[in-house]
C-alpha cells in the first residue's frame, strides 16, 4: 500500500514540547498516526497530548520503552544534527527531519554517521512523508490527498501540496508522498525513493517534482531510463530562475552552469518522463 | 555569504597559508601609503564580490607608490559587473613561476567535501573543467575523518608538483580544509596558488563563501558581511525573514514556499509575462509580514501588477486574506493585484477578499493570465 510509513509506524516526536512540534504532533495524531512517544531533553516524565503521550529525556529511553520505529524531528536548526545523530544512535531506522536551516557541514557529518548506522534519513528542510489514510509523519496537510496508487516524490513543500491538491481534485489517489527536502545535502535522494516506488506493489506510477540546483534530477532520469518499469511524470520548478542566486531553498541555486531547469527537463524527457509545463497540468500527464 | 578576497586571505593566513604582504584601502591616498610601506612593485585589486575582476580592469600593477595612488583612483571610481568598487587590496607583487589551483567545496552528489587541484591555476576552475578536464583532480573527503595526508599527497603528485614542494603543499591543503570546516564554508579556494621565483607557495587570490545557516555560531564571520554589496530590498527582506530576489520583469509575486514561488514565476513566463521577483514569505503570513513583503515588491518601480499565490496547508487562507487586507491599509498603491488562495479555510478566505473587492483567481494558471493582462493594460495606458 505504501513505502516508508504505514499503519504500523510507531512514531517518536523529537521536540514534542516545542511550538512547532506540539502543533504538528496534534495534527498527526488527529490524522491517525500512531504516536508513541515524545523526546524533549529535561522534560522526561511529563505527558502531553491530553496525557496520552509520554515524554522522554533521550531517544534511547523512548525507543526502549515504546518500541518506536520512526522519528520526526522539529527541533531548532542548531540542534537538528544532534537530534539526527541521537535518533540513529538510538537505533531508529527511519528519521524524518522537518527542520529548515541546518548547517551543511553538520549535515555532511550526520549523513555519513547515520549511513554507517544503517538508518535512513528523510530531509532535512522537508515536509515529511504522508501515506494517505494510514500515516502522516511531518507537516503535509492530511486533507489534500486521498489513498491511491500514485507515488509522489518532491524537493519542495507547498509546491508538493499544489500537486497533491491538483491530483485530489481529479480524484487521483496517492500511495505515499515523500518530501525529500530543499537542502543541498539531504538524507534520501530521488533515486532512493524511485527505487522504493518501483518495488512497491501498490504504486503504479510516480510523480516527481524537482527544482533547480544540483544534479539529482539528472541522476533520477538515468535511473528511470535504466531501471524503472512504472511510468513517471514530472514538473521541474525554476525555468525563470537567474544564475548564482539562491532561490529560497539552500539547494536551489544554479552554479557554474549546472543545476539548470532546462537541463533537468531535457534529461527527464529523454528518459521517457512526461514533463508538465506547469503544476496544474500534472493530472493531465499521469498515465 | 561571500567574503571579500582580503577577508578570505586573513582567514587563510590564520591557518598557516602564506599570503602576500598587503593591506586593504578605501581611498587612493591610503593605497599610496600601503604601497610605500610595502616598497617595490605592488598589485592593486578591486574588492567586489564578483568574479572576472581582472578582465574588467579591476586588478592592476603599479611600480611606484604614486602610480599605486593613480591606479587606485581609477579602480575606486569603476564598477565591476555593475558593482561599485569601495575598497582595494594593495599587495606586494610576486614573481610567478607557476600557477596552480586548490579548492575545497561541498560535493552535493557525494554528500561530502571534495578537494580539487589543478596545474592550471589563474583561470576559472569551471573553465578548466570544460576545456581540459584531464588536468583537474578531485578527492572526496570523508567528513568524519577529514582530509588525510595521503589524499593531499595524491593531489600534489597528480598535478605533477615538484617533490620538494610536497610537504608545503600538504600543509596548505590541510590548512585550507581546516579553514573550510572551522568557518562552516561552502567554498574555500586559492586561485592561483603560485610558486614564486624563490620556490615558495603563496596564495595570490582567495575566495570563501560561508554557509548562511551556520552564521549563528560565527559572530566574527557574520560581522564581515558587506552590507554595501547587498541591494537594499534584499537586505530589508532578510530582516523580516523573507527570501527575495529581484528580477527584471514587471509582475511582482508573493508566494508561500520556495518551490511554489519558483513555479509561480515559471507560470507567469509561460503565459507571456515576466516576473519582477522571487519572494517566499515562508510559513505563516501575518499582516506585518505581508505588509513588509508588499512594500519590498512595490519598491521596484518596474512592477505593474502583483500576484499573490498562497497555498494554505498549515497556513490558513482566512488569516492570509486578512493579512493582505491589513497590509493594503499600510501600503498605499495603485498597482493592480490578483490573489489566488487555495487550501485550508479557502472559502472563508475568498469571502473576506470578495467583501474587500479584491480580484481573485481559482487556479495558478488563471492568476498568472490575469496578472499578465493587468500588467499589459498598465503598459498600454
Amino acid at each position: 500500500m505504501s513505502i516508508l510509513v504505514d499503519k504500523k509506524t510507531r512514531l517518536l516526536v523529537q521536540g514534542i514540547t516545542g511550538r512547532e512540534g506540539f502543533f504538528h504532533a496534534t495534527q498527526m495524531m488527529e490524522y491517525g498516526t500512531q504516536i508513541v512517544a515524545g523526546v524533549t531533553p529535561g522534560k522526561g516524565g511529563e505527558w502531553v497530548l491530553d496525557g496520552k503521550i509520554p515524554v522522554f529525556d533521550t531517544v534511547v529511553g523512548a525507543a526502549e520503552t515504546t518500541g518506536a520505529n520512526c522519528s520526526v524531528i522539529f527541533v531548532p536548526a542548531r540542534f537538528a544534527a544532534d537530534a539526527i545523530l541521537e535518533a540513529a544512535d538510538g537505533g531508529i531506522p527511519l528519521i524524518v527531519c522537518i527542520t529548515e536551516g541546518v548547517p551543511v557541514q553538520d549535515m555532511m557529518q550526520a549523513r555519513s554517521y547515520i549511513t554507517q548506522h544503517g538508518s535512513r534519513l528523510i530531509g532535512p528542510n522537508c515536509p515529511g512523508v504522508l501515506t494517505p489514510g494510514a500515516s502522516k509523519v511531518g507537516i503535509i496537510p492530511g486533507n489534500i490527498a486521498i489513498p491511491g496508487s500514485i507515488g509522489v516524490v518532491s524537493r519542495s513543500g507547498t509546491l508538493t501540496y499544489e500537486v497533491l491538491y491538483a491530483l485530489q481534485r481529479k480524484e487521483l489517489g496517492v500511495s505515499t508522498c515523500v518530501g525529500i527536502g530543499g537542502d543541498p545535502i539531504n538524507g534520501t535522494s530521488f533515486l532512493d525513493v524511485l527505487a522504493m516506488f518501483e518495488d512497491d506493489p501498490h504504486t503504479d506510477q510516480v510523480v516527481l517534482i524537482g527544482e533547480i540546483g544540483g544534479t539529482d534530477e539528472e541522476r533520477a532520469a538515468e535511473f528511470i531510463a535504466d531501471h524503472m518499469t512504472k511510468p513517471v511524470a514530472a514538473f521541474v520548478a525554476g525555468m525563470t530562475a537567474p544564475a548564482d542566486k539562491r532561490m529560497g531553498h539552500a539547494g536551489a541555486i544554479v552554479e557554474g552552469g549546472s543545476g539548470l531547469a532546462a537541463d533537468k527537463i531535457a534529461a527527464l524527457k529523454s528518459a521517457g518522463v512526461r514533463v508538465a509545463e506547469h503544476p496544474d497540468l500534472i493530472p493531465e500527464v499521469v498515465a | 555569504m561571500k567574503l571579500h578576497e582580503y577577508q578570505a586571505k586573513q582567514i587563510f593566513s590564520q591557518y598557516g597559508i602564506a599570503i602576500p604582504r598587503g593591506r586593504v584601502a578605501s581611498t587612493a591616498s591610503e593605497a599610496k601609503s600601503v604601497a610605500q610601506e610595502l616598497g617595490g612593485r605592488v598589485v592593486v585589486k578591486s574588492q567586489v564580490l564578483v568574479g572576472g575582476r581582472g578582465k574588467a580592469g579591476g586588478i592592476r600593477l603599479a611600480n611606484t607608490p604614486s602610480e599605486a595612488e593613480e591606479v587606485a583612483t581609477q579602480i575606486l571610481a569603476m564598477q565591476v559587473k555593475g558593482l561599485p568598487v569601495r575598497k582595494v587590496l594593495v599587495d606586494e607583487a610576486a614573481t610567478i613561476v607557476e600557477e596552480i589551483y586548490l579548492g575545497v567545496t561541498n560535493d552535493r552528489g557525494a554528500r561530502s567535501p571534495v578537494m580539487i587541484a589543478s596545474s592550471e591555476g589563474g583561470i576559472e576552475i569551471e573553465e578548466v573543467a570544460r576545456i581540459m578536464p584531464e588536468r583537474l583532480f578531485r578527492i572526496t573527503i570523508e567528513p568524519l575523518l577529514g582530509l588525510r595526508e595521503y589524499q593531499a599527497r595524491y593531489l600534489a603528485a597528480s598535478i605533477e608538483l615538484r617533490r620538494e614542494l610536497w610537504r608545503e603543499f600538504v600543509g596548505i591543503a590541510q590548512g585550507l580544509y581546516t579553514a573550510y570546516t572551522e568557518s562552516d564554508a561552502t567554498l574555500a579556494e586559492i586561485n592561483p596558488l603560485v610558486i614564486t621565483g624563490d620556490g615558495r607557495l603563496i596564495a595570490l587570490d582567495a575566495k570563501m563563501v560561508v554557509d548562511d545557516n551556520a552564521l549563528f555560531r560565527h559572530a566574527e564571520l557574520a560581522e564581515m558581511r558587506d552590507f554595501d554589496e547587498e541591494a537594499p530590498p534584499e537586505r530589508e527582506a532578510r530582516k523580516y525573514g523573507l527570501s527575495y530576489v529581484k528580477l527584471d520583469g514587471d509582475i511582482g509575486c508573493m508566494v508561500n514556499g520556495a518551490g511554489l514561488a519558483m513555479a509561480t514565476m515559471d507560470v507567469i513566463k509561460l503565459f507571456g509575462g515576466e516576473p519582477a521577483n522571487f519572494l517566499d514569505i515562508g510559513g505563516g503570513a501575518g499582516a506585518d509580514k505581508v505588509a513588509a513583503a508588499l512594500g519590498i515588491i512595490l519598491s521596484d518601480s518596474n512592477v505593474q501588477a502583483v500576484l499573490f499565490n498562497i497555498f494554505g496547508g498549515i497556513t490558513r487562507c482566512d488569516e492570509v486574506a486578512r493579512g493582505i487586507l491589513m497590509a493594503l491599509k499600510e501600503v498605499s498603491t495603485d498597482v493592480p493585484m490578483v490573489v489566488r488562495l487555495t487550501g485550508t479555510n479557502e472559502a472563508e478566505g475568498q469571502r473576506i477578499l470578495a467583501e474587500a473587492d479584491m480580484l481573485t483567481a481559482g487556479s495558478l494558471s488563471e492568476a498568472a493570465q490575469t496578472a499578465v493582462s493587468l500588467a499589459n493594460e498598465r503598459h498600454s495606458v
